[in-house]
């Protein structure tokens, strides 16, 4: 019998189903895709649903519907077909994002090539490829997008602040804050991206599977975007 | 022309505050609201009002206040010294608050988080489905010197005031159950057992999405603590940092996170929580999941049960100039109302 995918309780009205407990691209796929099918159930009891990287989690009132219940149903969903061969959502779209990597606008870009053993040539052409936004967490707006290999790095323990449209790196993957807000992660570049938009119709820029590519922008460049306020940070988009 | 509440001065960390923003968990936006949803329940119960209305949350110290027209306002949460044109109020109690009258609401003589209620909730705008501020999301801000805050209608009655609750203590920390969680199995069982044989304070550093802990003795930690992958988070856990030191999550806190969490608090034990003041002692118990839907229910037949244990305020002989003073200003207030 397989280790994933696995259910779990969190805490008392949260259930996690984990596809996979390391970054994995058809577990990623079939998160959002049991995420999807979880949703259209609508089972009674159940407030809502979300993704991680690897999992989906439901909230749900432990009072309408018993943990035990509600975990059998998983599992036969889970067993109705194989989630790692689910295709990504449609209505994709691609980001082209300008970012000024390293000095004040990534103070940490030398740091996190040398822990990935990359030259700072290497450190961003990896940078600059594209990536899938895998999932949207942690603060509102905030994508987790990969896969970035070479910066297989951990987090750090002393954390530093980072400003809105920062983008930093860790374990294989790239974030982009909405917000100021400390990390443990490393500030390799900065954007004029606004992932989060509160009040705006659309309060949220990107969605899973939505595909994001760096340029590598100048400073000058990115002033400019700035001081145009566009919460899209200069960014071309297209639907794939 | 609409009521307002305007604020003559503002405390440090007041933020509008309802039972916040369900839903939007997939978007990396926890719920927020209330950081003790069991005061802003109360002050609800004390004016007869909607789940949905929305109250001023003051961390650790309140401000001045005044009214355009006079109302009902209710106190609730952490305990503070209240006056109302000097006169004293009685916390977890609805008053009525004249036109023009100065509300002056101190610091917490005990726990964290007051909160002040006004007949009618506060009519802010709506965002994306609530009235609250979170402010880690950057939705919203804290309330300013110098706000006007229009107020909704009050669909109850001027004179259903002085009315009280009375509120068991949760505002000295104590202890907190929990139930195990996603790594709880990640710590050795010897350090489970230290974590909960261990007496924690609450830190002075502490916000609406979490609160440190601190404690004598080694830092909690487990085997690869740095490079486990994202995951949901949901308040009441309790996460240790790199550094081994724990953190409770409050309801603004990030939706996933790669540090481990050894536990969560049950959602019926976060008012006691978030209400532990700073320097207050706090233990952890785990219990079965049995236990805590036990816990559950019996949180919610208290809920349920709050309008019902609504009284009339016993009046304190010594406090008799009082009583004479608000019968002569509720006359004198609604005879005014009427002629607005």
């Amino acid at each position: 019998m397989s280790e994933f995918p696995r259910i779990a309780a969190v805490g008392l009205g949260g259930v996690l189903v984990r596809f996979a407990d390391h970054l994995s691209e058809p577990a990623n796929r079939a998160a959002l895709a049991f995420r999807r099918t979880v949703e259209d159930a609508a089972w009674d009891g159940v407030a809502e649903c979300a993704t991680s990287l690897t999992s989906t989690f439901l909230r749900f009132d432990p009072l309408v519907v018993e943990f035990d219940d509600l975990a059998a149903r998983l599992n036969a969903l889970l067993a109705s077909r194989d989630w790692y061969d689910v295709p990504l959502p449609t209505g994709r779209r691609r980001f082209i994002v300008p970012c000024v990597f390293g000095g004040d606008h990534g103070p940490q870009f030398g740091a996190a090539a040398d822990a990935a053993g990359l030259d700072h040539a290497a450190a961003l052409a990896a940078l600059c490829a594209p990536l899938r936004v895998m999932t949207i967490g942690f603060a509102p707006g905030l994508p987790y997008m990969g896969a970035l290999p070479d910066f297989d790095i951990a987090r750090l323990s002393d954390l530093v602040s980072v400003p809105a449209g920062g983008v930093a790196v860790a374990i294989g993957q790239a974030i982009v804050f909405p917000n100021l807000s400390p990390t443990g992660w490393r500030y390799v570049g900065q954007s004029a991206l606004r992932p989060f938009q509160p009040g705006a119709a659309q309060p949220f820029l990107l969605n899973a599977g939505d595909e994001v590519q760096f340029r590598a922008a100048d400073p000058d460049e990115l002033q400019a975007i700035s001081d145009a306020a566009d919460p899209m940070g200069g960014a071309e988009v297209t639907a794939i | 022309m609409t009521a307002a509440l305007i604020i003559t001065r503002a405390g440090p960390a007041m933020s509008l505050q309802d039972m916040g923003r369900a839903g939007h968990l997939g978007q990396g936006l926890s719920r927020g609201g209330a950081a003790d949803p069991l005061a802003l329940a109360e002050g609800q119960a004390l004016l007869g009002q909607t789940p949905d209305t929305a109250a001023i949350e003051m961390a650790g110290m309140g401000g001045v206040f005044t009214v355009t027209a006079p109302c009902r306002i209710a106190l609730t949460g952490a305990p503070m010294l209240a006056m109302l044109d000097g006169v004293a109020l009685r916390w977890n109690a609805a008053h009525l608050m004249p036109a023009g009258a100065e509300l002056r609401i101190g610091g917490a003589r005990a726990g964290a988080y007051g909160f002040l209620h006004v007949a009618g909730g506060i009519d802010a705008p709506m965002i994306m489905g609530a009235r609250s501020a979170h402010l880690s999301g950057g939705l919203g801000a804290l309330l300013q010197s110098g706000d006007r805050l229009a107020l909704g209608r009050d669909q109850g009655n001027l004179a259903a005031v002085g009315r009280g609750l009375d509120v068991a203590d949760r505002f000295a920390g104590g202890e907190l159950r929990i139930l195990a969680s996603l790594q709880t199995e990640d710590f050795s069982a010897a350090e489970r057992d230290r974590f909960t044989n261990t007496e924690f304070r609450r830190d002075a550093r502490a916000n609406r999405m979490g609160m440190k802990l601190t404690h004598e003795g080694a830092p909690f930690a487990t085997a690869a603590q740095l490079d486990v992958l994202s995951e949901v988070i949901v308040p009441g856990d309790v996460q240790m940092t790199g550094a081994g030191l724990p953190f409770v999550l409050l309801p603004e806190c990030q939706t996933t996170g790669g540090y481990p969490r050894i536990g969560t608090v049950l959602p019926c034990d976060m008012p006691r929580a978030a209400q532990a003041g700073a320097g207050a002692r706090l233990r952890f118990r785990f219990v079965s999941r049995a236990d805590a839907l036990l816990a559950e229910q019996s949180y919610r037949a208290h809920l349920a049960g709050l309008r019902a244990a609504v009284r009339p305020l016993l009046r304190d002989p010594a406090q008799m100039g009082d009583l004479l003073s608000y019968q002569l200003i509720d006359g004198a207030v609604s005879a005014h109302h009427e002629g607005d």
